[in-house]
């Protein structure tokens, strides 16, 4: 039988349209726009000035502290300005322009095609390469890769897990780099498994994708000593972390540890890749492997994009938004949010853009709930959603942090599931973002 | 049978005297005294129980009243100052001077100032649409007109203008216990010193973008000149983050100011019409 997590769960549509479409490398913009918070922590410092020529691959934004990562240019050309721009939400960040002139990639990049095997850098250096080239967690929660390879003294991880799931519906970019950069993939886990000091690696992936599975069975078996597949039962949320180590491992992650409590370190296989190309190639991260798709769009597929090239540009590689479109959505279905503008940058954590038609963007009528529980058996960290946002809703946080509102992911199971339309994750969202903020303050006192 | 019923009076009798002698000891050792004033300020306060105070309750205003030595810092804004004159009367203590203070919302952003840019079709609160994104205009300070000020209120003071989508606030019935200070997400309603005949002269904005996008997402931002601030003679304007604020205690209402905003961005309520612009339009004649 296959594995899979346990508790909750849901199977929503899987339409995933471009799965057989190869990876197609998108020419460069014109112009970008590279926001210096990519990342989750704290925001890079600008590097360089206005008015300054930098070449793709070189560094503009420094990171800051621990928790942060090195922000590279993905394009050549002379920086127009500094200044603030909208991410997808919205909101404000600080951002570099830089008008493109050519493409002129840094001398020390290593540009050939070929696979290079042999892991000739050290442990300490494989981290520190890592922080330099601004690797983050491409699976979308883009949480600093080095922080994760740098393992605590006191804790010890057993066991690396790959994440291949991509349980979103709609997206296929992990799908598709596993089809098509499935060496170099495996290479990237030698290189994790080296820095993490660990002699095995499972690499998770659901069986929706057989080909993928196949492919990565093939090559691992006949050169990767330790590397595993594991073939996974279809169910959302399975690419999130602590489910994932469910199904594989059996493990646990108790509330409010992480998965280095159980011994088990968890990586994406984009981010596989990405640590490949830094330690091997030498080559930052400054592009990534994006989803553009929607039932209506006319050429969607998997694009190669450089980070900071404006999302209008990506769109009109897939044909453009077609008429009727309702929502335009950054992330999978399930977790990802609706942008308020085109002109938004693409970054590292945005794996795929679907183009909704309006008639399936509509959202349900609010009805009041039923008590069928539903979202309860859904939860796949077995919380009690409609009593999480009933309380958010009537400003009971002190209960709500009682209930362990912050273990939830924001996976969105409850909303998907319920019957009555009830927006429960709108509300657990802004539960756990305020209970969050009280801890923190309590700590502060 | 009679011996029976003997018996049982007898016994009950011994039993309840016994009960009421331990009741009273217990009585007198834990006694509680409780200052029978504390009642007497509480039955004249206004028992919105609204927390406009800074207390829980009504209640706990009058605790706090009695214990206090002055009345610093204590203020009951829904009864104002004959309560807290009376209070003060009750108590043999002197009132606190506390000027009089109503809600004032700093911005403008109607649909016809300030363009929509996008739909938002969630839960309709603010705090959850400011929780998902920067809201459906170009502005990510202005107001987005889903009503958490409006069900906060527990006067009836403000209600969500279906035009404008902004809330109206009602200078009569407003008292200032800041509720909707507190609920809006976005903190841009503020306690302002009420004025004679409810005169007000704000800068209904709080975009802090710099002037040229704040200006492109509403034509009624503060874009932060600093016109204003030269003008006024008497220093109450000051720039911070590209947006002009007018201190109330400073202000004297010459509004110097108004005319001099080149978006209309500082507001003036309840003045009689302007005499200067007659006189200009006579001069022009000339």
């Amino acid at each position: 039988m296959l594995k899979t997590f346990r508790i909750g769960g849901v199977h929503p549509p899987e339409n995933k349209l471009t799965a057989g479409i190869p990876i197609e490398y998108l020419p460069v913009p014109p112009n970008v726009v590279i926001p210096l918070s990519q990342h989750i922590g704290t925001p890079a410092i600008p590097a360089v000035n206005k008015g300054d020529h930098v070449k793709v691959g070189q560094v503009i934004g420094t990171g800051k502290g621990f928790v942060s990562a090195n922000i590279h240019s993905s394009v050549s050309g002379k920086v127009s300005k500094i200044d603030l721009a909208p991410d997808s939400g919205g909101f404000k960040q600080n951002a570099v322009y830089i008008d493109v002139e050519g493409d002129e990639w840094l001398d020390t990049i290593d540009r050939s095609r070929e696979i290079k095997r042999e892991i000739s850098l050290s442990r300490e250096e494989i981290v520190k390469r890592c922080l330099e080239s601004g690797i983050v967690g491409l699976g979308g929660a883009t949480f600093p890769s080095h922080v994760k390879l740098t393992v605590p003294s006191g804790k010890k991880c057993e066991v690396l897990i790959i994440n291949g799931v991509e349980c979103e519906p709609y997206l296929t970019s992990d799908h598709r780099l596993m089809l098509e950069k499935g060496e170099e993939i495996l290479v990237g886990v030698s290189i994790l498994m080296k820095a993490l000091n660990v002699s095995g690696a499972m690499i998770g992936i659901e069986n929706n994708k057989p080909d993928a599975i196949a492919r990565m069975t093939e090559l691992a078996a006949a050169s990767f000593k330790g590397i595993t597949v594991h073939p996974l039962k279809v169910k959302y949320p399975q690419g999130a972390e602590k489910q994932l180590i469910k199904a594989l491992t059996g493990r646990e992650v108790p509330s409010g540890k992480l998965p280095l409590d159980v011994g088990a370190v968890v990586h994406n296989v984009g981010t596989a890749f990405a640590v490949y190309e830094a330690v091997q190639k030498n080559k930052p991260l400054f592009e990534r492997v994006v989803t553009v798709t929607g039932k209506k769009v006319s050429k969607p597929g998997n694009y190669m994009v450089r980070t900071g090239t404006p999302l209008i540009k990506l769109i009109e590689a897939a044909g453009g938004i077609p008429e009727n479109t309702g929502k335009i959505i950054n992330g999978g279905p399930m977790m990802g949010k609706a942008v308020s503008n085109t002109d938004v940058p693409v970054v590292k954590g945005m794996s795929g853009v679907i183009l909704i038609p309006a008639e399936e963007s509509v959202r349900k009528e609010i009805e009041p709930c039923i008590r069928c529980a539903k979202c309860v058996s859904a939860c796949p960290l077995s919380l009690e959603p409609y009593l999480l946002m009933t309380l958010s809703e009537k400003s009971m946080f002190e209960r709500a942090e009682k209930e362990r509102i912050t273990d939830c992911m924001e996976c969105g199971s409850c909303s998907f599931t319920c019957p009555a339309g009830r927006p429960l994750l709108d509300y657990i969202r802004l539960g756990k973002s305020t209970v969050i903020r009280m801890a923190r303050e309590r700590n502060l006192k | 049978m009679s011996s029976t019923v003997l018996i049982t009076i007898i016994s009950l009798s011994l039993l309840a005297f016994i009960s009421a002698v331990i009741l009273y000891f217990v009585a007198q050792k834990f006694k509680v005294y409780e200052d029978p004033r504390i009642d007497e300020v509480q039955a004249i306060l206004p028992a919105a129980n609204c927390g406009g105070c800074g207390f829980a309750g009504c209640r706990n205003l009058a605790e706090a009243l009695v214990r206090a030595d002055t009345f610093e810092g204590l203020n009951c804004p829904v009864g104002g100052a004959p309560v807290m004159a009376e209070a003060a009367r009750i108590l043999g203590k002197t009132p606190a001077v506390v000027d009089p203070m109503v809600a004032v919302l700093l911005c403008n952003g109607s649909p016809e100032n300030r363009q929509r840019t996008s739909h938002y079709d969630g839960a309709m609160e603010c705090r959850i649409s400011k929780s998902l994104y920067a809201g459906d205009t170009g502005c990510s300070y202005g107001c987005l007109g889903y009503g958490d000020c409006e069900r906060s209120c527990k006067f009836d003071a403000l209600y969500i203008d279906p035009v404008t989508h902004l809330p109206v606030i009602s200078d009569e019935k407003c008292v200032a216990c800041g509720a909707c200070v507190k609920a809006c997400p976005l903190h841009i309603i503020e306690l302002r010193k009420k004025a004679k005949k409810d005169r007000k002269i704000y800068v209904a904005c709080s975009n802090c973008d710099k002037g040229g996008p704040a200006r492109k997402a509403c034509k009624v931002a503060c874009i932060g000149c600093s016109k204003c601030v030269k003008v006024c003679a008497f220093e109450a304007i000051t720039i911070k983050d590209n947006l002009a604020y007018i201190d109330a205690k400073k202000c004297t209402f010459c509004r110097k100011c108004v005319v001099e905003c080149p978006t209309n961005a500082i507001h003036e309520i309840n003045f009689p019409p302007r005499k200067e612009k007659a006189e200009a339009a006579v001069e022009n004649v000339n």
